[in-house]
């Protein structure tokens, strides 16, 4: 297989306003906070005017290209239910979908917190400690959104 | 000319570039492509540079280009690119990754983190500054392997360069310069595959905010059937359906030039309807001497020019302008009044609307303008919704202090 196989792909995608790029953040953050060469791409033509976001996140010992190529994601991460198609392209055969049917939504105090609970549902795949994504996320918000982050996050983590 | 291929070269290329800058007093540039803008890799700093102190030395023919010291000076100049190109080829930022000697790669700028995945086992020549190109060092690393592709982004110039100094280089296939380049299409320009490429779903495009203020203006032009001289900003939007309502849109500042020319050249009852439609930000950045041309120069028909204030730079990620009276740290400064300066050029039709506030008043102001064979400006002003609770604050802020 072409490329580097020791290279996580993961891709975030939604719409303008989701956190998407927010999410994709703390992703690349938490690589970085676990000693990976980590790079992070994006498309957000006017991301806070509702269109389609995406945000690539590749980690590993090794990155080149910050663009994850088509059909090798292992992560998709979908915000909306209406982008999944827009994205599924670029989820390898075999590769793992994030969607938020995957979670209780009505339990996040903060509903804007989705993102970063989807983040914990990619949590539970990745070799990544607990307390490197705790740290990404109090880094990335205001200290007034990190208990309710945190709890997103822990809603994803630990169903 | 030097290409950045992640966050890191950005940063020590601009290091760079300020010393070739004061080693060879010359502009340099730094290409900065939308995926270096786009995407962010991990950066090591380096210990800060101290500015020499400022001060003026008097330097008469190295700046002032009349003819007699421009003509010296252009010699001056290609002086210098051939001492740039000379140190380009022995110490300049070119870097070679070793590998099989059956396919050589020459790239530059992202393409070549796109090429090292794609062909990981090529030999990698990677260009760092570009213009003047170092063709002594294609034409050692053509000769270096038995096939040797130029990889680049866009319009073919590193191959152009190779070619004219007659190194024997491959280039990639046309279909492959339209278009951003990735990983899967380096692999398909290493294997020469011409086949279509697979069409991706498209996805949601974007829209101004529901509530935002641009919006009933878009709706009265449209609805109106004016021929709209657009510009460049969130309000650009206004070209995408439900409003359908923009002609053109070229670069910053455009509007008020376009809309002049097509009123000038239309035959006069389609001239009549032009409308010249430019953000606050845009206007004070390059409108003014549209507005001076507008004065000077009136189309026969007259013009209208609607100025979209809604009290910042909202597509940029809302920041301060002349016309806010704060500067870019949101401190207090003077303001461009925009109403004040158009009376001062001479423009007697000065309107102001609040186009959320009085919904039809945009519509009316405009037919009113529309109707007079004369120069109107329309102010349409009404703060971004995104951003009007912090010019409240700032607003009440500078009242206060
Ligand atoms: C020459 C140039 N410089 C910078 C930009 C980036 N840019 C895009 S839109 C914009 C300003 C938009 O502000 P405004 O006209 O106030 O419209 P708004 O987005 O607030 O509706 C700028 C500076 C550009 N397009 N061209
Ligand atoms: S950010 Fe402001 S100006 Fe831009 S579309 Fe939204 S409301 Fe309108």
């Amino acid at each position: 297989m072409p490329g580097n196989s020791a290279v996580v792909n993961v891709v975030v995608a939604g719409l303008g306003g989701q956190g998407v790029l927010k999410a994709s953040g703390i992703l690349a953050d938490t690589a970085f906070r676990a000693g990976l060469d980590v790079k992070k791409s994006e498309i957000h033509g006017m991301s806070q005017r509702g269109g389609s976001v995406s945000s690539d996140v590749r980690f590993g010992e090794r990155v080149f290209s910050p663009m994850v190529p088509l059909g090798e994601a292992n992560f998709l991460v979908v915000l909306a239910a209406s982008q999944v198609e827009v994205a599924r392209p670029v989820l390898r055969p075999g590769g793992v979908l994030i969607h938020p049917g995957l979670l209780d939504e009505t339990q996040l105090t903060n509903k804007r917190s989705l993102n970063v609970a989807l983040l914990g549902v990619l949590a539970r795949q990745l070799d990544l400690a607990d307390n490197l994504w705790h740290a990404a996320i109090r880094a990335a918000l205001p200290e007034k959104l990190h208990a309710a982050n945190l709890q997103a996050f822990a809603i994803g983590r630990n169903p | 000319m030097l290409e950045p291929s992640d966050s890191q070269e950005a940063y020590d290329y601009t290091l760079l570039a300020i010393e070739i800058s004061e080693r060879w007093r010359i502009p340099v540039l730094l290409r900065m492509t939308t995926r270096i803008c786009h995407s962010a890799t991990l950066l090591r700093t380096q210990a800060q540079l101290a500015p020499p102190p400022p001060a003026f030395v008097r330097d008469v023919p190295g700046r002032v280009m009349i003819p007699a010291y421009a003509r010296p000076a252009h010699q001056r100049l290609r002086a210098k690119l051939a001492e740039i190109a000379a140190w380009n080829e022995t110490d300049g930022p070119t870097q070679v990754v070793d590998g099989d000697r059956s396919l050589g790669i020459v790239t530059s700028g992202i393409s070549y983190q796109h090429v090292r995945e794609a062909a990981a086992r090529a030999r990698v020549l990677k260009i760092g500054l570009s213009y003047p190109p170092p063709v002594e060092t294609m034409r050692r690393f053509a000769a270096s392997v038995d096939r040797c592709l130029v990889v680049e982004e866009g319009d073919p110039y590193l191959y152009e360069a190779a070619r004219t100094a007659g190194v024997a280089v491959e280039q990639k296939p046309e279909m492959y310069r339209f278009g951003e380049l990735n990983v899967s299409r380096v692999r398909r320009i290493v294997a020469g595959d011409l086949s279509p490429e697979p069409a991706l779903p498209a996805g949601k495009p974007p829209e101004l905010c529901p509530g935002c203020p641009h919006r009933n203006v878009f709706e009265a032009l449209r609805d109106l059937g004016c021929i709209v001289a657009g510009d460049i900003g969130c309000y650009t939007l206004g070209v995408l359906p439900p409003f359908s309502a923009m002609d053109t849109c070229v670069c910053m500042g455009a509007a008020i030039g376009v809309g002049l020319g097509l009123r000038h050249s239309l035959p006069p009852e389609q001239a009549r309807k032009v409308v010249s439609v430019i953000g606050d930000s845009t206007f004070v950045h390059s409108g003014i001497t549209g507005l001076v041309e507008m004065v000077y120069n009136p189309p026969a028909t007259g013009h209208v020019l609607v100025i979209l204030d809604n009290g910042t730079t909202a597509m940029t990620g809302m920041q301060e302008h002349p016309g806010t009276g704060r500067r870019l740290d949101h401190q207090p400064t003077g303001r461009v009044v925009f109403e004040d300066l158009a009376r001062t050029l001479g423009i007697r039709n000065v309107f102001t609307v609040d186009p959320i506030a009085d919904s039809d008043s945009i519509t009316r102001v405009l037919r009113e303008a529309l109707g007079r064979d004369e120069l109107s400006v329309i102010i349409a002003r009404r703060p971004c919704l995104l951003a009007a609770g912090s010019i409240k604050l700032r607003e009440k802020k500078t009242n206060a202090g």
